[in-house]
């Protein structure tokens, strides 16, 4: 019965979706890292109902880079929210990694959470006098890991030398510019190795050279790595680095298109004065 | 998350804010230091009143009059003119006592010379160097042909013997005018210091029992009677069987109240022991709501520390913390405050009770009981104090607590 409906809601997806492929089978979703069928999330504000989500049918394949745009108001934090697993839909389905989370439990969530979803924040988050090294371990602390503090060490090193931080392992983030402080989430975001990097306006606090930057390393993450990211920012040029663009307005998604002329950091950045190089 | 981790969480968080885990500690270290010493002072005040009383000789026994009653007016204890000389001689062959000695007091003005002191004028009989094992250091007690006829003689208290002649000056064989009758210096007691009731037991003139009565009162009665059984374990028999001689002697009917009271060493030790217990429950629980402040010391920091840290919990339950890892994290840096902190304020209040008897001189010691006491009161504190501002941090929102500023 459930399949059933998922399946009409999956016929009705592809209509908006230009981009999933004809015809929806169970199959095909567990192809998409990313799958909602006629999310709907509504909100009591006092005696006003608002409706947030009105129905969003999405799919992101494997692999892709995808740019969430829109309006504030439009709906693509609460939408961010429900991909990140931090709230629950009111009704419709979400299919992570082809698993229905959008009926789980607060701590079934959490575990998925903690090792499906990579999180990159604004605000960068790291604890406050606490190592890079440190920092980057902390996803591993929790959901029941059963590494050695040995193991947990070379991972957590590893992706620092992933992002480029490989000698930055014992700074504090008061000692670390912006750039490098973002760089130290993004290790943190990767270091479960989850199935998708969700990046909520990860450019919004740092200048325009340090966020090519760090759009380059969620290009090089993306292409050499093969890492879904779904990336939240309100600014177009930065969406323009993403294979796709999806557009939210009013609680729907409006427009839904690939990149035709993709921007590539790392290009950009050679072509930048060399005297600003200093981070 | 393993217990293990969740400590290492948790030891990891206190240590980024070292000056704010210090003073929180603070609080605890002084309320538990501040039990175990007061305990520890109350405790020692304790065993050196039973060593003061162990010292007086556990054999004693005092046989003081009753009250009286005159136009409804009852006059205290010891006023009552029911005990002579003659009950004193009857108790001296009751089985079991060694020595006794009546007693009768009175004050006086003391006149040597040009100099003069106002004391107790105490009347007793010759046995009471013995019963109290108190030697005289010059001169000698006086005999009982002295007792016998009345005679002014007198045996000088050491503070005495220093207000009237000087330490130096030996006053054997001198004159003293007491109340302006001269009495004759036979002798000068030894230095005994306080007594276990806080007396001075050296501002005092010794003189025959039957002086006192005849010469400086004029009365036909004794006030009290010490007696000293002749084994410490018979103390409480011999007492019993002073009391039903004297009912018999005093013709008390046995639903009648007692003209007399006897109470052996051993009772009246143990009200004073009971006093300084009650002294020590007082001082404790004093201690104890230090302790309490300090637990809500705790809670408090802890509250602050959950709104300050709202967006490291909600980064910590973005990347997979579950409300309960979050709960225990919180949970057990309370503890570890509490535990840590008690531990330190162990460690202190066992060097301030040394120290209190090092400066102060006053007798301490520390009890085991208030050490475990404090420890196991300092982690239910950490448990109590520490759940709500754990659970508050655990029921929070992710979304909310990202967007947190």
């Amino acid at each position: 019965m459930a399949q059933a409906a998922a399946a009409q809601a999956g016929l009705e997806a592809a209509v908006v979706a230009a981009s999933s492929k004809a015809g929806d089978t169970v199959a095909d979703r567990t192809d998409n890292v990313i799958s909602t069928r006629n999310l709907v999330r509504t909100y009591e504000v006092g005696e006003h109902l608002v409706k947030a989500l009105r129905g969003v049918n999405l799919d992101v394949a494997r692999g892709e880079f995808l740019s969430v745009t829109g309006p504030s108001g439009s709906g693509k934090s609460t939408f961010m929210h429900i991909v990140g697993c931090l709230a629950k839909p009111t009704s419709g389905q979400y299919f992570l990694d082809g698993e229905d989370v959008s009926q789980m439990s607060k701590n079934e969530l959490a575990a998925v959470r903690n090792t499906k979803i990579g999180f990159v924040f604004q605000g960068f988050n790291l604890l406050s006098r606490t190592s890079a090294l440190d920092n980057v371990e902390l996803p591993l602390l929790y959901g029941g890991s059963t590494l050695k503090t040995a193991d947990r060490h070379r991972r957590a090193k590893d992706m620092l030398a992933a992002v480029g931080l490989a000698d930055r392992a014992s700074h504090h983030p008061n000692q670390l510019s912006g750039g490098q402080q973002q760089r130290v989430a993004i290790a943190r975001a990767l270091v479960n190795e989850p199935s998708i990097i969700l990046a909520d306006e990860p450019t919004g606090n740092l200048d325009t050279r340090t966020s090519i930057e760090v759009m380059g390393l969620f290009q090089r993450l993306n292409m050499e790595r093969g890492i879904t990211v779904v990336l939240i920012t309100h600014e177009h040029d930065i969406a323009e680095y993403g294979t796709r663009i999806v557009a939210f307005r009013d609680g729907l998604v409006v427009t839904d298109r690939p990149v035709t002329r993709r921007r590539a950091a790392a290009d950009e950045l050679a072509a930048l004065p060399v005297e600003a190089e200093a981070v | 998350m393993g217990v293990l981790m969740v400590l290492r969480v948790a030891l990891k968080a206190l240590a980024r804010n070292k000056m704010r885990t210090a003073l929180t500690m603070l609080g605890m270290i002084i309320g538990v230091a501040a039990v175990i010493t007061m305990v520890a002072l109350g405790t020692g005040a304790q065993s050196s009143i039973e060593t003061q009383i162990q010292a007086a000789g556990t054999n004693m026994i005092m046989v003081s009059a009753g009250n009286f009653m005159s136009g409804g007016v009852r006059s205290g204890q010891g006023n009552a003119s029911t005990l002579t000389p003659e009950d004193a001689m009857a108790i001296q062959e009751v089985q079991g006592v060694q020595y006794l000695a009546p007693g009768v007091s009175t004050r006086g003005q003391v006149v040597a010379g040009n100099l003069n002191w106002g004391t107790q004028i105490q009347g007793t009989d010759v046995d009471l160097p013995l019963i109290r094992s108190w030697p005289a250091t010059a001169g000698a007690f006086f005999g009982p042909a002295d007792v016998a006829s009345a005679a002014k003689v007198a045996v000088l208290g050491s503070v005495v013997h220093e207000q009237l002649f000087g330490a130096d000056v030996d006053p054997v064989g001198q004159i003293i005018r007491i109340n302006n009758q001269p009495f004759t210096v036979t002798g000068v007691m030894s230095s005994k210091g306080q007594s276990g009731m806080g007396q001075d037991q050296d501002d005092v003139v010794y003189v025959p029992y039957t002086t006192v009565m005849k010469k400086l009162r004029g009365i036909t009665y004794v006030q009290n009677i010490t007696v000293s059984a002749a084994s410490a374990g018979d103390t409480a028999a011999t007492a019993d069987r002073i009391a039903t001689l004297l009912r018999t002697r005093h013709q008390i009917l046995d639903a009648s109240e007692d003209d007399f009271m006897v109470r052996t060493m051993e009772e009246m030790a143990s009200v004073r022991v009971q006093a300084t217990e009650t002294m020590t429950a007082l001082l404790a629980s004093i201690a104890g709501v230090s302790l309490l402040v300090g637990g809500i010391g705790i809670m408090n920091i802890m509250l602050v520390s959950v709104t300050e840290r709202t967006r490291e919990i909600g980064l910590r339950l973005a990347i997979g913390a579950r409300g309960r890892d979050v709960l225990l994290q919180f949970l057990v840096e309370a503890i570890v405050l509490s535990l840590v902190g008690g531990s330190i304020g162990i460690a202190l209040g066992l060097g301030l009770s040394e120290g209190v008897t090092l400066w102060m001189s006053w007798p301490t010691k520390v009890s085991p009981q208030a050490v475990a006491v404090a420890f196991v009161f300092a982690a239910i504190t950490g448990v109590f104090f520490g759940f709500y501002p754990a659970r508050k941090a655990a029921a929070l929102d992710p979304i909310d607590a990202l967007r947190f500023e």
